[in-house]
């Protein structure tokens, strides 16, 4: 059963249209992230779900029921902010009760209710405290306990890590995911971080101008980015994107990158037959940087694919060397081995892994193949 | 770090600082002296000058002794007719504006800036343009002359300014705890008693004490709609010294003022200190 139902929906301001035809379906256990740049609708999005926005038109289903008309506290979710958002007068014990309270569950049950999620949680220690008194990420831990005490059909996450500092995000969303694993909540998680995105997500909507640009799980997302924006949004760093042109060679396609240039560069192309309609014109190129690495790395069986490129600058971070080059004129991002540095400003050999790029139509910016 | 060193700036800063705290406090200083002279001394010598004899006697004359109007109870039930006023519509103003301003400042609704708008401009009404409209609606129902009537003009003549600093402070507050708030299944009262509220000392304090003073000192209101024994006390110390225009009673006079103006002296030295803070406050953290 889905556990959320998105259909047709739309969101205007004035004259200013934030989401445009929205469909999702979302089945019951997934956890779903909603990612974009700031400004591409996602908050919107997930307000709406909740009851706190309003659609312009469209239907929202949770559970199989129609919730447009339904108040935020009848739609059985549960909302964990950005600011947690935890009721700056109240204990944390009371923090975590006062829905059940809103609800009028008994005493009896409400302290059950708080005594496991504390211990899920591994905050029984804090219920006395007021949130002033806690860190960042015992806050985060308390908003999550507000969250899960109600058990709801649905749980929605927005930005809830992007207050913490970088060690603390990467714990917690480790703890996030733990999370989701041991109760298999159905969760929509709003981020603009691509990281959060890939690692936590069983299926990602990346969302920009407020349109889904693609709703499928994180793989197919970073191996099949549906178009040029994607493929560029999601990586770090981005997918390399470069002016070609596609040409036929013998019986198969070659990606000619800065055509008629002397240090112009071909690629052959295997498996890439839906890209035949497109020979004889521009395409864009796009290889994600770990596709480009030291020449003698063998990325398969074959031979290698073997170029030789002016290195512009090298940045080594340690797990590895990031070297920006230049590919028939193009600038391009490698990622190589740590103990390779290449000389700025000099040649080097670089292994392309060709089984694994993208061709996109560089008018309707989609993927072609 | 704090500088000791005596500049000659500093000086003229003090100079400067000295003379004018001088001109704000010398009525004071000149009331509170001729509180302690008796009506002889006075009238023998000049309205300024240092007790001879401390005729602390005024004092309680004043308070419930002396005649105004005929009746000679002192300002002792005028001070009651202005407790009567103050405190009951000090409470209702601060709590009406409170949820005045939480309302617009963290529930927006249709045409939320323009209520805002039009309850503030009462700020900006002279008082005396507001007379004749009250003068119809206390007739109309009833309440001239009565402390009331008072209670109720001043109710909703302070809404402007508590809704003003309720909502300019609750604006500080993250909309995402109403948002959690209501998720969690509370309503529009529930969410102000249990989370609004127990924010709002600071700015309560600041519009408790303004309105208090305010209304405690307010004047042409109370002259116009009461008369007799319903007077608030500002009004009754001006027929005080009418009362005794034969027979100048200075110091008795100075008394009656020192004690009708020491609820307000009071409330600023309780809660001087949180007005100050309050003014400057965020709502959160």
């Amino acid at each position: 059963m889905a556990a959320l139902s998105i259909r047709a929906l739309s969101k205007r301001y004035a004259n200013l249209e934030v989401l445009k035809d929205i469909a999702l379906d979302i089945e019951s256990g997934e956890f779903t992230v909603l990612v974009g740049p700031s400004g591409c609708g996602k908050s919107t999005l997930l307000n709406i779900v909740a009851g706190l926005d309003y659609p312009s038109a469209g239907t929202i289903e949770i559970g199989g029921r129609v919730v447009n008309d339904v108040p935020p506290k009848d739609r059985d979710i549960a909302m964990v902010f950005q600011s947690y958002a935890l009721y700056p007068s109240m204990t944390v014990r009371q923090n975590i009760t006062f829905g059940m309270e809103c609800r009028h569950v008994p005493k009896a049950e409400q302290e059950k209710a708080v005594a496991n999620v504390a211990k899920l949680l591994q905050i029984e220690t804090l219920l006395g405290r007021k949130p002033s008194q806690l860190s960042g990420g015992q806050r985060q831990r308390v908003a999550m306990g507000r969250a899960l005490v109600r058990d709801p059909l649905l749980f929605l996450f927005d930005e809830p890590l992007s207050n913490l500092d970088a060690k603390l995000r990467v714990e917690m969303r480790m703890e996030i995911k733990r999370l989701h694993q041991r109760i298999g909540a159905t969760i929509v998680y709003v981020t603009h971080d691509q990281i959060e995105a890939m690692t936590m997500a069983t299926r990602i909507a990346v969302m920009h101008q407020g349109r889904v640009q693609q709703f499928a799980e994180p793989d197919t997302v970073y191996r099949y980015p549906a178009n040029l924006f994607v493929a560029r949004f999601m990586g770090s760093p981005p997918m390399n994107t470069i002016p070609a042109r596609l040409e036929a060679e013998n019986d198969g396609l070659v990606v000619v990158i800065g055509a008629g240039r002397p240090d112009e560069i071909r690629l052959r192309l295997r498996d890439y037959d839906g890209a035949a309609p497109f020979v004889g014109r521009d395409v864009v190129f796009g290889i994600r940087p770990e596709c480009i690495a030291e020449g003698s790395r063998a990325f398969s069986n074959d031979a290698p694919v073997l170029v030789d490129a002016p290195v512009d600058m090298v940045e080594p971070t340690g797990a590895e060397t990031m070297v920006s080059l230049r590919l028939g004129g193009e600038t391009a991002m490698a990622r190589i081995s740590p103990d390779i540095r290449p000389v700025p400003g000099a040649s080097a050999s670089f292994a392309l892994d060709t089984r694994r790029v993208c061709l996109f139509d560089p008018e309707t910016e989609r993927l072609i193949a | 770090m704090r500088d000791h060193s005596f500049a000659p700036s500093r000086i003229w800063i003090y100079l400067v600082v000295t003379l004018i705290a001088a001109a704000w406090l010398a009525p004071l200083a000149v009331v509170v002296l001729n509180s302690l002279r008796s009506n002889e001394e006075i009238a023998q010598g000049s309205m300024i000058g240092w007790p001879q004899h401390l005729a602390w006697s005024n004092y309680p004359a004043a308070w419930s002794g002396f005649c105004v109007a005929e009746t000679c109870s002192g300002i002792r039930p005028y001070m009651l007719n202005s407790a009567l006023v103050t405190i009951p519509a000090t409470i209702f103003s601060t709590l009406l504006g409170a949820i005045a301003g939480y309302a617009i400042s963290l529930w927006r609704f249709r045409g939320d800036n323009w209520i805002y708008g039009i309850v503030t401009l009462g700020l900006f009404l002279p008082q005396q343009m507001r007379l004749l409209p009250w003068t119809i609606v206390l007739r109309d129902i009833g309440l001239i002359n009565t402390l009331a009537g008072l209670v109720l003009i001043h109710t909703i003549q302070g809404l402007s300014f508590t809704t003003l600093f309720c909502r300019n402070y609750y604006v500080a507050i993250p909309h995402e705890l109403i948002r959690a708030a209501r998720i969690d299944g509370a309503g529009f009262f529930r969410i102000f008693w249990r989370i609004i509220l127990p924010l709002s000392g600071p700015i309560l304090i600041v519009t408790v004490i303004w309105q208090f003073t305010h209304i405690w000192n307010e004047f042409l209101y109370g002259v116009t709609f009461t008369t007799g024994q319903q007077q608030p006390v500002t009004a009754a110390l001006i027929a005080l010294s009418a009362a005794v225009a034969d027979i100048p009673q200075h110091g008795v006079q100075s008394a009656a003022v020192i004690i009708a103006a020491l609820p307000t002296l009071l409330i600023y030295l309780i809660g001087g200190k949180y007005f100050v803070r309050g003014l400057t406050a965020g709502a959160v953290k």
